[in-house]
């Protein structure tokens, strides 16, 4: 029941990967495990049908021209990829911008998909590139969605025009009307327009939906869909495509583990495009929709280039260069190092959600149990960095007893969690120097991540332990 | 007529049913959102079927997969009833909140709401025009504070007025971020160093699809889920992923809502559901 689409896809891959020469029963047995897995994933029956139809011509034209099985399998391979990101909506497309400012955007969905959120990460996103956005607060219907709008574009400092207290007062349509023509007047190169969530068989609601897009003759109708929704995403897309036709879809709530499935029927059944995609609590977490890396995702090969991306931006550039500069040098990595790359790490988000990005990484996902990483090692391993002097910091050499447990006293841990930390960390820097001198490190292990590092009782002792030996004396003490 | 009844009209009369009545049928299951797995073992229940009573016979089976769990609110016999509310955002916590604690308030107790969403923006506000209109307490705290303070003193706050219920908002997380999971187990815990809490709603979305399992499971995991409120069913979704909750984890539908204003909201009822479920 739990198993993610990807998981199922790269189990139905490497089946047949196994395979020396694909026979047509492998391939049923294949198709057969993609349907289930996009049921599983809220794909609309007709939609996995077609799909699989599509899929099934397409590669037996390719499998006939092939010979050996592995490349007939990889074939395979790219045809769903390819067929998927087809659906997905080719590449992505841009927002039109008016030839005539502002360039008009209104938002419509179900209550509850993310339309008021959503409305301040676009108008961040937008911002941020050099535009000045004004924000409609257009939802009149729920309590407070105005109150809500206006704390959101404080936050971002991004103006909202807001006339009306909402909470059922107010005539919508005109306040849209009046908020255009205020951005006209003070001259916003753009308006995002917020409207009240809706359901679907509304015919009331709708027709208000229709007459604010009259009203505002908006540039892109963004229609928004939570990425959790399941086989409703059918009727109810049909039905604001029919009730106020929309130019684009926003997937709201990315970051659950809900993936794929409504992404895929809603394209495949009113041919928009996917335009956007939102992916977490905070205002920045809002990202143009790639259709290729979605198809990837769903693959199973992993979101590498959305993870090259985040990293990019986490990492401080001034930082790696020094860092580089100082490797090249000769220096060595030292623990502040250390600590400013974990800080970094923890700012691209949760090991779980970087997990599964990296190709493998929903099987990876399923070997630890689907569990979370343990994301506090990494709170652990940095608060005993910071526990330590900058001298320490720079000579772990001089990390005598006292001192160690005079840390793991201000880190609130164990002698032993330090000493692991220490042995860890020598071990990397060890291994480090290898690299530049040329060597191949004898095992990786020790480097990467502290919750993935061995327990030290796996490490063989480097040297024999001397008296006097601070980490065990240190830890004789502290017992 | 739903397709369902015409499939059922179809057994009754001549059992003349073809591979595209089959087709049919599953799609009308799989369109309910009861998921792959259910909807197999349904179609496999189905071929068996021969009779009359078709119909009840599928329904009959339909209804084997709810939950053996008691439906009844859970009350604390020896003081105040504290209610959580919880659930991923977007699916309707305050809503049924200030619903329920209005249904509470009607039947005659004394309630009051902790509006512990201090995260989303204006989430408190929200319940606050919600409290005025309902005529009910709310108690908060300040915006982005603590969520386990906002509950803590809710409950002094609660007892103070002599309130018979204390119904806790909480803001809105996915069930797949540990870390506001963990918040959200702090909440339950530091409320129980003074009330116990008697029940833990989770609010899911009727559009949701299957998804909603891995919601339960792991919002059950983390704060002991005593039943589920399904929201919007008032639109064209039926809620179908609830069934598949109350088979696999046997956690009960309590309440459902179906509507904006406080009227809209009602006790489950199994027989309308599953009724729907094949409409």
């Amino acid at each position: 029941m739990f198993d993610s689409l990807s998981a199922r896809f790269s189990s139905a891959f490497s089946s047949l990967r196994s395979r020396g020469k694909i026979s047509a029963a492998d391939l049923d047995a294949t198709y057969a495990e993609i349907r289930q897995a996009l049921l599983e994933s809220d794909v609309a029956l007709e939609v996995v049908e077609t799909f699989i139809a599509q899929v099934t011509e397409k590669s037996t034209q390719v499998l006939s021209t092939i010979q050996s099985g592995s490349n007939q399998a990889s074939a395979i391979f790219d045809v769903v990829n390819s067929s998927l990101v087809e659906i997905l909506g080719g590449s992505a497309r841009r927002v039109r911008f008016s030839k005539n400012p502002p360039t008009v955007i209104m938002l419509a969905g179900l209550q509850g998909a993310g339309k008021t959120t959503l409305a301040g990460k676009l108008a961040k996103f937008y911002a941020d590139q050099g535009n000045t956005p004004l924000l409609v607060a257009a939802d009149l219907q729920r309590p407070n969605a105005v109150t809500q709008l206006q704390v959101v574009g404080e936050s971002i400092n991004i103006p909202v025009f807001a006339p009306e207290a909402g909470n059922g007062i107010g005539n919508p349509v005109k306040t849209a009307k009046a908020g255009v023509e205020f951005a006209k007047a003070k001259q916003y190169n753009m308006v995002i327009v917020d409207t009240a969530g809706r359901l679907g068989i509304d015919a009331e609601l709708m027709k208000e939906a229709s007459d604010i897009r009259d009203a505002v003759k908006p540039d892109e109708i963004l229609f928004v869909v939570d990425a959790m929704i399941g086989q409703d995403a059918v009727r109810t897309s049909q039905a604001f495509l029919n009730g106020v036709g929309f130019d684009g879809v926003v997937l709201t709530k990315l970051d659950g583990d809900a993936r794929g499935g409504a992404a895929l029927s809603i394209a495949s059944l009113t041919k928009r495009p996917i335009m956007f995609a939102s992916t977490g609590e905070k205002l920045s977490d809002f990202d143009i929709f790639y259709p290729e890396r979605m198809a990837s995702r769903i693959l199973g090969m992993g979101d590498v280039a959305t993870l090259a991306e985040q990293a990019k931006k986490a990492f401080d550039s001034d930082k790696s260069a020094k860092l580089e500069a100082k490797f090249a040098s000769g220096e060595d990595f030292t623990l502040e190092d250390f600590l400013d790359q974990l800080s970094a790490m923890s700012k691209m988000g949760s090991m779980s959600k970087l997990m599964g990005m990296l190709p493998g990484g929903g099987q990876m996902k399923q070997l630890t149990k689907g569990a979370n990483f343990d994301e506090s090692e990494i709170v652990r391993t940095k608060a005993i960095i910071q526990s330590m002097t900058p001298r320490e910091r720079q000579e772990p050499k001089v990390l005598n007893g006292s001192r160690r447990a005079r840390i793991a006293l201000g880190a609130g841990l164990k002698v032993s969690d330090v000493n692991n930390l220490v042995d860890r960390f020598s071990a990397a820097q060890k291994m480090m120097r290898q690299i530049r001198n040329g060597g191949v490190p004898a095992g990786m292990a020790g480097m990467g991540m502290p919750a993935m590092a061995p327990k030290p009782a796996n490490i063989p002792p480097k040297k024999k332990s001397k008296s006097g030996n601070p980490a065990k004396r240190a830890l004789e003490e502290s017992q | 007529m739903g397709i369902f009844s015409k499939f059922i009209a179809k057994i009754k009369g001549e059992n003349a049913f073809a591979p595209s009545d089959w087709q049919d049928l599953e799609r009308e299951l799989l369109a309910s959102d009861i998921g792959p797995t259910l909807t197999q073992s349904l179609l496999d229940s189905a071929h068996k079927v021969k009779s009359e009573n078709a119909q009840e016979a599928l329904k009959a089976t339909l209804t084997s997969y709810l939950s053996t769990q008691s439906r009844a609110p859970i009350t604390n016999p020896e003081g105040m009833t504290v209610v959580m509310v919880v659930g991923v955002n977007g699916t309707g916590k305050t809503t049924s909140v200030a619903k329920l604690a209005s249904n509470i308030k009607s039947s005659g107790s004394a309630v009051v709401v902790a509006a512990g969403d201090t995260f989303r923006a204006a989430a408190v506000e929200q319940l606050q025009t919600w409290g005025s209109r309902i005529d009910v307490e709310v108690v908060s705290g300040k915006p982005n504070g603590d969520p386990a303070s906002v509950a803590f003193d809710a409950v002094k706050r609660a007892a103070q007025s002599q309130a018979q219920y204390l119904i806790i908002d909480t803001a809105g997380r996915l069930h797949n971020k540990s870390d506001l999971m963990a918040e959200l187990e702090k909440v339950k815990r530091v409320v129980e160093k003074v009330a116990p809490v008697s029940e833990v709603l989770l609010t899911i979305d009727a559009t949701t699809g299957q998804n909603g399992m891995a919601q339960a499971k792991l919002f059950a995991e983390s704060v002991s889920v005593t039943g589920i409120i399904l929201t919007k069913l008032d639109g064209s979704a039926r809620g179908g992923i609830a069934l598949a909750i109350e088979s696999e984890l046997n956690i009960p539908i309590k309440w459902v809502g179906t509507g904006e204003s406080e009227a809209d909201f009602a006790v489950f009822n199994a027989s309308e559901y599953i009724e729907g479920l094949l409409a």
